[in-house]
């Protein structure tokens, strides 16, 4: 890890295995294009689980080669999306999704962009309100203030 | 020797960096000005010994002395030259070397040029640098240490990792850490501006430059890299959405939206609050991803806990100066009037919005970075956050600020006529649906293609049409355009190149639905179909290279017919590390490129491949050369510059007065 510079660490952990020319390899491929288009989405979605940060399609760890001959064998025996992916998660836990389920723990997660949007939003709109009414309205005088003017008035009527 | 005097070198530069942590300071507290011209020589001089430590390890590098362990790790005497220049940040702790240089580097840049800047706040300034600097020395010379010796030097060394032997290796690294350790100084302006009190017009002039300067080189930085993965890692991927480039992304991020907010506090001294804490912002997320690389933390949290030193000091160092920045912040933000008023829509108010959305990126790309490591250090749970939960939350982010941002361009400041606005930009809404029409036309779905070509169109449309309008507008002859476009202000002109590169980097985007991909094993002799071309695998043969042999595949590429390119893809093996790298064949081809990638050859004389057609793809980098050139054109505005000399002087007088 350290050898490996900041911005290749994600490669540099490839550098392990032997290097194949992509991920998929031609024979792993199904001869129904149909099957093979969601067999490909649904491994773009699945975590190689001895890679940094690829998917299973990305990656050509041995691991990740039998995760996609996986993938295929259940969807030629006619699984939907669904059942494969349940079945990879019993297995392997929530960490093979590359994108996380939406449960209690990853709440904060989902939520934060609308969070911090939102209350960004509040902030510079109290923030503007204040501000104006502060520097355009025109202020009422205060009691002190308005007696204050009325004594200087009455001094220089007298 | 050379190696000792190097590392000697780097123990007086700490020296030095603690001198000036504490003197620069305390005369402009004091109100002494020769402790305050302490500063900018002893910057400069610190610039010059860490360079000679740094040039030291590249001489040990270069001349293979294996009695360094560093050498050894990561060098071996048949490595090409310039990757034994190279690879000297190759590694950990000559890439923390450089990390200090850069440092060094902007502080004395500091020191040089800015003779003009008010006293306190450039010794204040180099003060924090100094701070900064002092730190980093001692993690390198206390955990990092690059110059240690073996009692035992073996005859050859390691080799460097093949992934890294790589031009990309001499270019990528440098200018990312330009940017981002660049940003080191919008931190320490600001950081001096809260100690002096001087939080004005004139903080931002003179940190304006400074920023865009980083912002240029961060932006360069991110897209080499990109590009680099992009043909080294043989599966045409060019973003991955890993926590390694997230650290680079969310500086920039941050760094965009400070550049926003400085120029509407030179203009109209608004929003100071705000950029003061952006500034901050910026270099503190730079240090935490220097935490987050340097520590181990990504690969596990165990990995982390099983050798802690490194990555215990840098959480302390991120922990002093962000914490340390924001106390000071917290102390001195109260006191601060905001100028400068504005109604929601104007000009102001666009850049508001435009800091909230890069904000809610910078913040989604936060915790989707960390959320993992947090989850699993509080309860053990393990999850992934990748690409789909990166893509699902920012296009919905982007595509807001990408409708906004010609707008924001052309609404005035202070009010501005949102309707007045919008019929301007007719054109641009015109090319817009026109693009998207013709692209739909052209390529078909997935909608998201062409609904974001458009998008793109609009973008790079709507950013020249301010100009546009100046240049043709009444009374346009070829010699009053010319005159006119030599009256435009540089800055004007910047903000257009750089607003319609990120509108040429969306297209290139766009376009990866259109792409192509094969993947397929073939015989030489062999001809498929990949997009409109033609693809013919020649021949496949072996050669030597200096360390490695490889496999190439001569293809040719053919449309019509015609030979439009000839392509070697190659599989290299590097004996001493056992590794192997691909070299993928790239034929940039009408703005698209044909890719093929090739995996290790099989007994009956065939080859797997990857071929893919990418329609635009090199729209997707030269977007970023595009960004990057109108920075650089903002740069070079004479105003700017003859602005801040002015301006300089002149508030630094009245200010004496009063403070008696």
């Amino acid at each position: 890890m350290k050898a490996s510079l900041r911005a290749l660490l994600l490669l540099g952990s490839l550098a392990l295995g032997p290097v194949t020319a992509g991920a998929v390899e031609p024979d792993e491929i199904l001869g129904d294009a149909t099957l093979e288009a969601r067999a490909r989405d649904l491994s773009a979605h699945l975590r190689c689980m001895v890679c940094q940060n690829e998917s299973i399609d990305d990656s050509h760890a041995p691991l990740a080669r039998d995760l996609r001959l996986l993938v295929r064998e259940r969807l030629k025996v006619g699984d939907s999306d669904e059942a494969i992916r349940d079945y990879l998660v019993r297995r392997y836990g929530d960490f093979i999704l590359l994108k996380p389920p939406l449960k209690a723990e990853t709440l904060a997660l989902w939520g934060a962009p609308l969070i911090v949007l939102i209350v960004g939003a509040a902030a510079i709109i109290a923030n503007m309100r204040r501000r104006d009414a502060n520097a355009l309205a025109p202020k009422e005088l205060s009691e002190a203030e308005a007696a204050k003017l009325k004594s200087a008035l009455e001094r220089d009527h007298s | 020797m050379i190696v000792e005097t190097g590392h000697y070198a780097l123990v007086l530069a700490l020296a030095l960096a603690l001198v000036n942590s504490v003197l620069p300071i305390w005369g402009s507290l004091a109100g002494d000005r020769r402790l305050m011209a302490v500063a900018p020589p002893v910057a400069i001089m610190s610039f010059l010994l860490i360079g000679y430590s740094y040039f030291a390890l590249t001489y040990a590098h270069v001349t293979s002395d294996f009695s360094l362990l560093n050498v050894v790790e990561n060098s071996h005497s048949a490595k090409p030259l310039i990757y034994k220049i190279s690879g000297v940040w190759g590694n950990h702790e000559g890439s923390m070397l450089l990390w200090v240089l850069v440092l060094a580097l902007f502080g004395a840049a500091v020191a040089m040029f800015s003779a003009s800047m008010p006293e306190d706040l450039r010794a204040n300034t180099l003060a924090v640098q100094s701070w900064i600097s002092a730190a980093f020395v001692l993690f390198i010379l206390l955990t990092s240490n690059p110059f240690a010796r073996l009692g035992a030097p073996p005859a050859e060394g390691n080799d460097l990792n093949p992934l890294l032997q790589d031009p990309g290796l001499a270019i990528h690294p440098p200018l990312l850490y330009l940017g981002y350790v660049g940003l080191s100084i919008t931190y320490s302006f600001a950081a001096a501006a809260l100690i002096c009190g001087r939080i004005d017009a004139v903080f931002a002039r003179f940190v304006r430059p400074w920023t865009l300067a980083a912002w240029i080189c961060l932006t360069l930085g991110i897209a080499m890299g990109s590009y680099w993965a992009y043909y080294t890692l043989g599966w045409g991927g060019f973003w991955f959405w890993d926590p390694v480039e997230n650290a680079s992304l969310m500086p920039w991020l941050a760094a965009t939206a400070l550049l926003h907010c400085t120029s509407v506090m030179e203009k109209r001294e608004a929003l100071k609050i705000w950029t003061i804490f952006l500034a901050i912002l910026a270099f503190s997320l730079s240090l935490l991803g220097t935490f987050l690389v340097r520590s181990g933390v990504l690969t596990s949290v165990h990995a982390f806990a099983t050798d802690p030193m490194r990555g215990v000091f840098i959480l302390l160092i991120l922990v002093l100066f962000i914490g340390g920045s924001l106390v000071l912040f917290a102390a001195r933000a109260g006191g601060l009037k905001q100028g400068g008023l504005f109604a929601p829509i104007s000009r102001e108010g666009a850049i508001v919005v435009n800091n909230l959305i890069l904000s809610t990126c910078c913040a989604t790309v936060f915790v989707g970075t960390l959320y993992p490591l947090a989850l699993e250090a509080v309860t053990g749970e393990k999850i992934s956050v990748g690409a789909p939960f990166f893509n699902l939350t920012f296009v919905p982010l982007f595509v807001p600020l990408f409708i906004l941002m010609p707008v924001g361009q052309m609404l005035a400041w202070k009010r501005g006529d949102l309707l007045g606005v919008a019929q301007r930009l007719i054109y641009a809404f015109g090319a817009g649906l026109l693009m998207a029409a013709a692209l739909a036309a052209i390529h078909g779905g997935p909608a998201v293609s062409f609904l974001l070509g458009g998008l793109a169109a609009y973008v790079i449309v709507g950013a020249f049409t301010d100009i546009g309008r100046r240049l043709l507008g009444a009374g346009a002859s070829p010699a009053a355009i010319l005159r006119r476009l030599s009256g435009l202000p540089r800055q004007a002109l910047g903000t257009a190149f750089a607003h319609a590169g990120i509108g040429v980097t969306l297209l290139g985007l766009a376009a990866s639905g259109w792409g192509v991909e094969k993947i397929t094993t073939l015989r030489p002799g062999d001809t498929l179909d990949v997009g409109p071309f033609q693809l013919t695998l020649r021949d496949l043969a072996k050669r030597e290279g200096p360390n490695y042999s490889e496999i190439f595949a001569t293809t040719v590429i053919r449309s019509g017919g015609v030979v439009a390119a000839v392509v070697e893809p190659s599989l290299r093996s590097y004996p001493t590390r056992r590794s192997n790298r691909t070299e993928a064949g790239i034929a940039t081809l009408s703005l698209g490129q044909v890719y093929i990638s090739i995996g290790g050859l099989e007994p009956d004389g065939k080859v797997d491949a990857r071929i893919f057609w990418k329609p635009l793809v090199s729209l997707i980098w030269g977007g970023a050369l595009i960004m990057a050139f109108g920075g650089a054109l903002s740069l070079s505005d004479m105003r700017l510059r003859v602005g801040v000399g002015r301006r300089a002087r002149k508030p630094a007088a009245p200010q004496a007065a009063p403070a008696e």
